[in-house]
Formats: C-alpha cells, sequence, structure tokens
C-alpha cells in the first residue's frame, strides 16, 4: 500500500473504561499506521461521519461492558451511508454467544482479552489491504 | 589429606550474609533484575540489615497509634472483621433486590449497589438504546426505585455503598425512600462510592456529566451537607481503584490517591469547614492487584502517610481524621477469560493481600466478571471466598501478621518513598486538578498500562491460560451468563412512562428550577436542592439534565 493503513480507534454506547482503546491506538500508531482516535462515548452517526471524513480502511471498536450490543446499529448506519466496506472489529469483553451475532452483523473479527499487539496489528494491516484491495482493483 | 570444612557457624551476620551473596550468586548463575509493578527492585533475600531498627518505634509501631502502619484500630481484624461489601447491579430493581438478599444471606454483611451505565451517564432508561438498560447495573431512576432495591435491608443496621459520582442521587433516593420508611436519616450509613471526580476524569471509568469545575464545587457543598445532616455518612471516597485498573502502578494509584484527597481537603478548608469536621468522613478505596507483597506495603505505606500528611498539613487534632478507612476490590483486570475458573484462585490471592494489608471492607470478584456481569452461581463463590478465609484459614487471629518481615517493612519503605515522588510530580504541576487539566496523570497512567501490556506480550509477566499454559476450550463449556430479563425491563420502562406522566408536574417544576438557580449561586448548597428535587418526584435524568444544563457537559480529557 501507498500510504499507511488508516484507521478509527472509537467507543460508542454508555460505557467510558478506556485502558484497552489506548493501549491498542498507542500501538497502531507506533508500528506506523495512520489512527484517527476518539474518546468514549460517542453517538453512532458521529462515527459515521468520521469514518466517510477520514477515509478511513477500518473502525475499531472498544467495549468492555456490554457496549457491543449496539455495534449491529452501527454495521446498519455504514451500510446507509455508503461505506459498508469499511472493516469493523470489535475488542474487549464479548461473550462467545453475542460474538456469533456480531459476525452475522458483519462485524470482520473480535479480539478477546489476551489478544497480543502484534496479532491485533498484522489484523488490521491485512484488513486494511483486503478494503483498499476491493475499492481500487488493479 | 582433606581440605578442612568452612566453619558451619560463620563469626558475624555481616560474614554470614556474604557467604550467602557468594553462594546465591553462584548457584543463581547470573539473573536479570526483578522488579515489582511500581518499579521497586526486589532483592532474593531480606534480612535486619535491609531495617533500620530505630525505625520500628516511630515508623511501624502498634495498631491504633498513629502513624498506624500496622492498622488504624488497637483490635483490627480480630476485633471486628471487614466489611463483606459485595458490589452488585443488574437488571431492574426488582432483580436487583433478589439478588441482594440473596447475597446478605450467603455472608455479605453491607450493600454496595452498582447502576446501570445510563444512570453512570446521568441518563433515564428512555434515554438510552433500550439494548443497553440493565446490562452492568441496576436500572434506578427515582426514590420509589430505590425503595424497590432495598426493600427488606434494614437501613438504620446495613451499611449502604452508593456507587454514584455527582450530582450523588442514589444516595438522594435512598433519604427519600428512608424518609417514607420512618427511617431516622442520622442513623443511615454508609458510603458515597464514587464521589472522587478526578478518579472519574482520570480513568473514565464512570465520567461524565458535569465540567469538572461543576463537579467540582458539587462535591464540597455535598461533603458539608452530608456532615450537617447524616453523621454517619462517608460523603467521599478517594478513588486509586479506578486508576489502578486503568493501568497506573500501585505506587502511582496511591500517589494520585493521596494528592486527590489533599486537593479535596484544600477544597472543604477554602470553603470554611474544620479539618476535623470533614478528615474523619473521608475514606479511601483501593485495587488489589495479584501483586501480592507489593499490595501488602502499598496498604502499609498509604495509612503512614495519611496519617503524618493531615497533622503536617491541616493540623488535625482529632485521631479520627488521622485514619486512612479504605474499601478493597480485588482486581478485575487480573482476571482472565480463558479458564475462568483460575479467576476464583486469583481472587483469593488478591483477597488475602487486602486481609493483610488491613483493609475495612473488601469485595472479591466474581470468577466469571472476565465474561459477563457474574451469575448467581459466580457471585455466591465470591461471597463464600471470604467466608473461608476469614473462618477456615483463619487469617482474622493475628494483627498485621506480615509486619516485621524484614521484607515487608523494607517494601512499605521502598513504596512510600516511590508515592512521595508520585506526590510530588502532583505538586509541583499545581495540585491535581492542575495535574488531570494537563494530561499529566492521564499521560503517566496510560504509559504504564502501555509498558505492562507490552511485558505480557514478550511474556515477561506470565498469565496462566494467555500467554503461557494454555489449554484448548470448548466453547460450550462455559455456564450461561447474567443477562437482564427483556420481558421484565420493558415492563420496568413501561411504569416509568405512567408513574412520569401521574406526577405532579407542578411539584417537579418547582424543584427543578430551584436546582437551576442555586446552581447559578456560589453560595447555596446545592446538594440540599438535589435531596429536595429527589423527594418531590424528579428522576436522576431531570435531575442531571438540569445541572448540565447550568454547570456545563463535562468532556473527556484523553491523551493516547
Amino acid at each position: 500500500m501507498d500510504t499507511p493503513p488508516k484507521i478509527l480507534i472509537t467507543k460508542i454506547g454508555l460505557d467510558g473504561h478506556d485502558r484497552g482503546s489506548r493501549i491498542v491506538a498507542a500501538h497502531l500508531r507506533d508500528v506506523g499506521m495512520e489512527v484517527v482516535y476518539t474518546p468514549p462515548w460517542q453517538e453512532i452517526p458521529a462515527v459515521v461521519k468520521l469514518a466517510v471524513e477520514e477515509d478511513v480502511d477500518v473502525i475499531g471498536v472498544s467495549s468492555l461492558a456490554t457496549d457491543h450490543l449496539i455495534v449491529p446499529k452501527l454495521m446498519a448506519a455504514l451500510r446507509e451511508a455508503g461505506v459498508g466496506d469499511v472493516a469493523v472489529i470489535v475488542g474487549g469483553i464479548v461473550p462467545d454467544e453475542d460474538e456469533k451475532a456480531l459476525i452475522d452483523a458483519g462485524v470482520a473479527r473480535v479480539f478477546h482479552p489476551g489478544a497480543p499487539l502484534g496479532e491485533i496489528s498484522s489484523y488490521v494491516a491485512a484488513a486494511a489491504a483486503r478494503v483498499r484491495a476491493a475499492r481500487f482493483p488493479t | 589429606m582433606n581440605k578442612p570444612l568452612p566453619d558451619p557457624v560463620p563469626a558475624t551476620a555481616e560474614e554470614a550474609l556474604v557467604r550467602w551473596e557468594a553462594e546465591y550468586a553462584a548457584q543463581i548463575g547470573g539473573e536479570s533484575p526483578v522488579h515489582n509493578r511500581s518499579g521497586i527492585a526486589i532483592k532474593p533475600l531480606y534480612t535486619p540489615l535491609d531495617v533500620d531498627p530505630s525505625r520500628f518505634d516511630g515508623e511501624v509501631g502498634f495498631p491504633g497509634q498513629p502513624p498506624y502502619t500496622r492498622g488504624i484500630y488497637a483490635t483490627m481484624h480480630r476485633g471486628r472483621t471487614w466489611t463483606q461489601r459485595q458490589l452488585i447491579g443488574l437488571g431492574t430493581p426488582a432483580a436487583y433486590n433478589a439478588r441482594l438478599r440473596d447475597i446478605l444471606d450467603q455472608g455479605a454483611s453491607a450493600v454496595s449497589l452498582i447502576p446501570c451505565n445510563s444512570v453512570f451517564r446521568g441518563y433515564d432508561m428512555d434515554e438510552v438504546d433500550a439494548e443497553l438498560l440493565g446490562t452492568c447495573g441496576v436500572v434506578a431512576n427515582s426514590a420509589d426505585h430505590m425503595a424497590t432495591c432495598l426493600e427488606g435491608v434494614d437501613l438504620a443496621t446495613t451499611s449502604c455503598a452508593m456507587n454514584d459520582p455527582s450530582p450523588f442521587t442514589l444516595l438522594a433516593f435512598m433519604l427519600a425512600a428512608a424518609k417514607r420508611r420512618g427511617v431516622d436519616p442520622r442513623s443511615l450509613s454508609g458510603t458515597s462510592n464514587q464521589s472522587d471526580c478526578l478518579s472519574h476524569y482520570v480513568a473514565n471509568h464512570m465520567f461524565f456529566r458535569l465540567a469538572l469545575p461543576g463537579a467540582r464545587r458539587l462535591l464540597v457543598d455535598h461533603i458539608a451537607w452530608c456532615g450537617e445532616h447524616l453523621p454517619r455518612w462517608n460523603p467521599l471516597s478517594v478513588v486509586g481503584q479506578h486508576m489502578q485498573q486503568a493501568g497506573a502502578t500501585p505506587a502511582e494509584a496511591l500517589g494520585f490517591t493521596l494528592a486527590s484527597a489533599l486537593q479535596y481537603a484544600d477544597d472543604c478548608v477554602a470553603a470554611g469547614m474544620s479539618p476535623d469536621a470533614f478528615l474523619p468522613r473521608f475514606t479511601f478505596f483501593f485495587d488489589i492487584s495479584i501483586s501480592f507483597f507489593e499490595e501488602v506495603a502499598k496498604f502499609r505505606a498509604g495509612r503512614r502517610l495519611w496519617a503524618r500528611l493531615v497533622r503536617e498539613r491541616y493540623g488535625a487534632r482529632d485521631p479520627r481524621s488521622w485514619r486512612f478507612k479504605f474499601h478493597g476490590q480485588t482486581s478485575g483486570v487480573d482476571l482472565t477469560r480463558q479458564q475462568p475458573l483460575n479467576n476464583i484462585a486469583r481472587v483469593t490471592a488478591q483477597a488475602i493481600a487486602g486481609i493483610f494489608g488491613g483493609l475495612q471492607s473488601l469485595h472479591t470478584d466474581a470468577y466469571d466478571e472476565a465474561l459477563s456481569c457474574p451469575t448467581q452461581f459466580g457471585a455466591r463463590i465470591a461471597v463464600a471466598t471470604q467466608n473461608i478465609l476469614r473462618e477456615e484459614a483463619h487469617l482474622t487471629d493475628v494483627i498485621d501478621p506480615l509486619g516485621g518481615s524484614w521484607y515487608v517493612e523494607a517494601l512499605t519503605d521502598a513504596m512510600e518513598a516511590k508515592v512521595l515522588d508520585v506526590m510530588a510530580e502532583v505538586e509541583a504541576a499545581g495540585g491535581m486538578y492542575a495535574a488531570v487539566e494537563s494530561g499529566l496523570v492521564q499521560r503517566r497512567i496510560g504509559e504504564s498500562a502501555r509498558r505492562f501490556q507490552e511485558r505480557i506480550d514478550r511474556g515477561e509477566q506470565t498469565l496462566v491460560g494467555v500467554n503461557a499454559y494454555q489449554v484448548p476450550e470448548e466453547p460450550d463449556s462455559r455456564s450461561a451468563l447474567a443477562k437482564p430479563d427483556p420481558g421484565e425491563m420493558r415492563a420496568h420502562l413501561a411504569s416509568f412512562a405512567a408513574w412520569k406522566a401521574a406526577r405532579s408536574a407542578q411539584s417537579v417544576g418547582r424543584a427543578l428550577d430551584a436546582l437551576a438557580r442555586d446552581a447559578n449561586d456560589a453560595r447555596a448548597n446545592l446538594y440540599a436542592r438535589v435531596v429536595e428535587a429527589a423527594e418531590a418526584g424528579c428522576t436522576h435524568g431531570e435531575i442531571c439534565g438540569t445541572l448540565r444544563r447550568e454547570l456545563g457537559f463535562g468532556h473527556p480529557l484523553v491523551v493516547v
């Protein structure tokens, strides 16, 4: 890729525990990616707007206290805005039964506690490459 | 002829130490230095040479005597065991009440109510995504809801912690519920357990609602109002737990917490309160990580530092002002999703550290907190863990049983020095409000969180089941998770709407007007208006919304 992968790291819903989102954002920045970081408590329309304006390849949603339950709403809003091709990953505490629902809603991958940072950055790089390849076929 | 054997007993302790050092170095064959989470170098052996015996009288002393290194009371757990205070919150008020009564029957001795995240954010249930209601706490928005939550609990004898940042509506709802039952408010005991607004800004955990200056004023009003009306209530709990869960090292968490406590005490003095009037009602709330001896040393150092600080800085004369009372919660960050039953062992080790650290009140995490809100099954094991440690393992027989250990005394001194460094950095930045507003504290915590994660990723810090000793797991083998009943939640929403439509719009309007007016009058006690509004039938969202409008909405101060 000509330019580094671009990812939006955010939290939607009601919870503010941001240890995970901050660590992942700092790691992705340090391995050379372009990171757009938001504080917690973003409204879904604000996330969609940011994703469109910043033209990101990937959105990472951190959820530690059940906010993943509204990620399907985010997926629908992204599709409606014409950016359904952005890869969405979720990281945090997501029970197995909910993970299936997220994947069915179009989430690319769920990272659970204990996922090494290197594994996350490798996945994001590959996902960003896939998104760009689909957008700009050679 | 055989070589003569070395003398089995060296002539002096110094000679013995030299011999041990040589033998250790030869046998270990080179090792990398060992540090605890706070960055203190840990030696392989501690001896009397590590502790200055002349410090024992002044710096260690006896329990119940300043500087309280060995405990804030003469009798400690042998006289009165710690309060078993389990944090609970899930679903509707009726569902919460059923769980609470079960846990009280199992051995818990106090209440710690955690509301839904919608409440933490300052909203009523009809203002947020319904999917999220009651998933992480009880949906309590009114005095009626609080009455249901606490049904069957004797409020005059049961200590109730309300986990509720400013404007402390849950306590106001509890007061209204107690009044209806005819309970004298002067008999109510408990803690405003999340009243430390700085910790919310720093760790973002339940941060929300009000801009920092408004939250700061409301806290001082809350402390003043409770001091006058609720003599047994602790209006302030300074929370190191948020910061340590966010990634602060134990020394940083204690240093920032003490710096916050000094900031709040400065504010109370500036508001005209006498130190010996408010300091006896200051309490602390800490995380207990699995770094066992470090946690014990943290708590011992905390007691010693606080006793000295309040005398030197405020001239406090009442011994109750000097006592560092704290609640401990076992660290959720240390728990793993992998092989979740292993968490029972982790919680046990953490709890012992807290008990040996001399805590007054303890929450033990359920093993399944790494997966979701605890199930009843998990919550019962957490309570039983405390019962086992207290009554089977006899941990309460001896006061400060690790006191006098050369390691623990040396580590207590080292932690104290480290904490003083953290406090000096905050003081140089202009105090805790300034250090938080400039992002200094958030940056330190973020760096420490990152460093710890990198140690795990490099395998330097073992996490059983995560980066070592992994076993394949069947996802289906996990037990069902706790979730609020959707039908009950729909009924709760419907009855809330009906109740709001039926109440007196006039008395609600009058109370909210008074709240808005006094928000703009710095001489008024704003918390008095919150209490009146709760009694007049205002909801949590209405009270928070009014204050948000008048005092400004808080925005997180994030540093990556």
